[in-house]
């Protein structure tokens, strides 16, 4: 629907829209931009260092017995960061959804300063915000003890902006007081109502804004190095300067599943879309 | 759904809902006061509705209606007052425990729900098995003629089908009330009186006691057993449609209830002098200037001979049976008058204007 949209827009304003040449070249330039990195590192990944020429040595040696010392910190690093990936989506369905959700039905007025402090962490660099959250991981220590997924409540506001984005999209597209009220009327508790009537109809936002939240936890490195604590991207730091193939592997990787989560984003939203204009 | 002829409801020994009509629930408001911060809504009101009575809650926007309503549903909290159902008083049992039925101006259908399913939700929320509730279910989409459709997404109905579907939802539970927020607002002329004379009959069928939020006074007056008209929160007059259009308590209503014309007048010992006319006033009338609240009806057209107010043509609508002129007068009023469809009038024709000789609605100027 909204393709179809904008495709009658850029028809019939000529005179604004960049002509198809122009769009051509622009998708080109950028698009190289993107993948010389990406082709540069999977060309490096792929050099045999005896022969000089291709080979998949150096992806087999990832899975060489041998090896397997020398790569154990990239797969505690990534158990980590899933353990991770996993609490902070749960910060954002159980935290933020429905906050979000209290706002919008019941302090419309509070919306502004609310998105307000939401957005903020995306203006301030993460050695700031370590800064500020040093002493809190010091007591957070004493407490829950220095386990790596306590890391989550960090991740928790560094995503805070991202996931808002999502579920906010969700939650302006479908007339929630109104739904909420029919379902009161109808007999519905509080937690009926938010988890048979909004959730459903707010699913597009809430998987977009999940999706998003394991990405951005995956490829975090800052919070995670200041705070000595031993993340995908901090093991790949440290295997680097051992095996520089296998770093760029797994970094490879990294960002391969980093596109397929955008991949299911942008298929969710089409979906949503198709069902709602057929 | 171009038929106008009104669609049979389904035989009783067919349908459970019709089967199991009851009496119908006692509803009241005592006094209820509501204030959204420092503004007052709702001035104090009272209401006493009989069981199975449809009633009609009707003003501007802004007087205060859908509040009241919203009090009674139990979305809005009275600040003072109370609101009773059938004995109980229920100011303060959620809106969930109220067992009512509501149905909104528009989008208040589940869009990741079917039909069906839309339909059997409050069942569901009251314990009844999937299969019960979406037999019972069928059996209310069938009372609005929508039975073929329960398989459907909302978006796949038509503006007019979505609040057939919200009434039968909001009656399949079988509420002790059945409360109407403005249903007919967004719905096309056509739609709008189907569905409204439908309603109506659905309701006396049912014997559901019913309030009804409206500012459309035409539909008020079609379906309400009583009506009661608001302004600036507080309710001006309660009174069966018949009593508001002929005997309206106050300037407001009159002005409000039906279409009305205001001009000038004196009212010298009680009686009001109009347009070389004597008039008697309706209710008490203090001497001095005051504005008289004409209908169209009531305002006759004299084309041959003389006396009466002079004025001139300003548009002619045909309308049927009937013509309704809009006549400026030689004081530069505006006048509307009924009159038969054989008198034709053109723009700028001269005419003279008497009235029926009937009490009018009066409101004093202040000078």
């Amino acid at each position: 629907m909204k393709g179809a949209f904008n495709g009658g827009m850029s028809g019939t304003m000529n005179g604004i829209a960049p002509s198809r040449v122009t769009r051509w070249v622009i998708g080109i330039v950028i698009g190289l931009a993107f993948a010389l990195p990406l082709v540069s590192t999977l060309l490096y990944t792929l050099r045999d260092n005896k022969t000089g020429g291709l080979s998949l040595t150096n992806w087999l040696a990832l899975f060489d017995p041998a090896n397997a010392r020398l790569y154990a910190p990239i797969w505690s690093g990534l158990g980590n960061s899933l353990v991770l990936a996993v609490v902070t989506v749960l910060i954002v369905l159980l935290l933020l959804a429905p906050t979000m959700i209290l706002v919008s039905l019941r302090f419309p007025k509070l919306r502004p300063a609310f998105e307000f402090g939401v957005l903020l962490p995306i203006s301030i660099p993460a050695i700031v915000l370590v800064v500020g959250l040093t002493p809190i991981y010091l007591q957070i220590g004493r407490t829950l003890g220095t386990g790596a997924w306590t890391l989550a409540f960090a991740y928790g506001i560094t995503v805070l902006p991202f996931a808002y984005r999502s579920i906010q999209a969700s939650i302006d597209a479908v007339d929630m007081k109104t739904l909420a009220e029919a379902a009161r009327s109808l007999g519905a508790s509080w937690p009926t109502v938010v988890l048979r009537v909004l959730a459903p109809n707010l699913r597009q936002g809430l998987l977009a804004a999940s999706l998003i939240s394991v990405a951005v936890v995956l490829g975090e490195f800052t919070i995670a190095s200041l705070l000595n604590r031993q993340v995908l991207q901090t093991a790949l730091v440290v295997v680097n300067r051992i095996d520089a193939y296998a770093a760029s592997i797994f970094t490879l990787l990294a960002l391969l599943f980093a596109f397929l989560l955008l991949l299911v984003i942008g298929r969710a939203g089409r979906a949503r879309t198709g069902r709602t204009s057929s | 759904m171009t038929d106008t002829t009104p669609r049979p409801l389904p035989r009783t020994s067919d349908n459970q809902l019709l089967a199991e009509a009851g009496e119908g629930t006692r509803v009241e408001f005592r006094g209820v006061v509501k204030d959204y911060g420092s503004t007052r809504v709702l001035h104090g009101v009272d209401l006493d509705i009989k069981p199975g009575e449809f009633v009609s809650l009707l003003g501007p926007s802004g007087c205060g209606k859908t509040t009241a309503l919203r009090v009674l549903a139990g979305l809005e909290n009275a600040t003072e007052g109370s609101v009773l159902l059938g004995d109980r008083d229920v100011s303060r049992v959620p809106t969930n425990k109220r067992d009512i039925g509501m149905v909104f101006q528009a989008y208040s259908l589940f869009p990741h729900l079917r039909i069906r399913e839309n339909v059997a939700f409050g069942l569901r929320r009251r314990g009844v098995a999937r299969t019960a509730a979406e037999a019972r279910a069928m059996d209310a989409l069938d009372l609005v003629g929508l039975g073929h459709l329960g398989d459907r997404y909302t978006h796949q109905l038509s503006g007019g089908q979505q609040q057939r579907v919200a009434l039968a939802r909001a009656l399949v539970t079988e509420p002790r009330v059945l409360l109407l927020d403005e249903p007919l607002s967004a719905l096309d002329a056509k739609v709008r009186v189907q569905l409204r004379d439908e309603i109506r009959r659905i309701q006396l069928r049912l014997g559901t006691t019913t309030v009804f939020v409206t500012h459309d006074q035409e539909e008020a007056l079609a379906v309400s057993d009583r009506i009661a008209v608001m302004n600036a929160g507080r309710i001006e007059q309660v009174g069966t449609p018949e009593d508001l259009y002929l005997r309206p308590a106050t300037p407001n209503v009159a002005a409000f209830v039906g279409l009305s014309s205001t001009v000038r007048a004196d009212v010298r010992g009680g009686v009001v002098e109009l347009w070389g006319q004597r008039l008697p006033a309706q209710g008490n009338a203090t001497d001095g200037p005051v504005d008289v609240f004409l209908r169209p009806e009531n305002v006759r057209l004299v084309l041959e001979g003389d006396g009466g107010a002079v004025g001139t043509v300003q548009e002619s609508t045909f309308l049927g049976s009937f013509r309704r002129t809009l006549v400026r007068t030689s004081e530069g009023e505006l006048v509307r008058v009924q009159h038969s469809a054989a008198d034709r009038l053109s723009y700028d024709d001269t005419v003279r204007l008497t009235v029926a000789p009937e009490p009018v609605v009066v409101r004093a100027i202040a000078v």
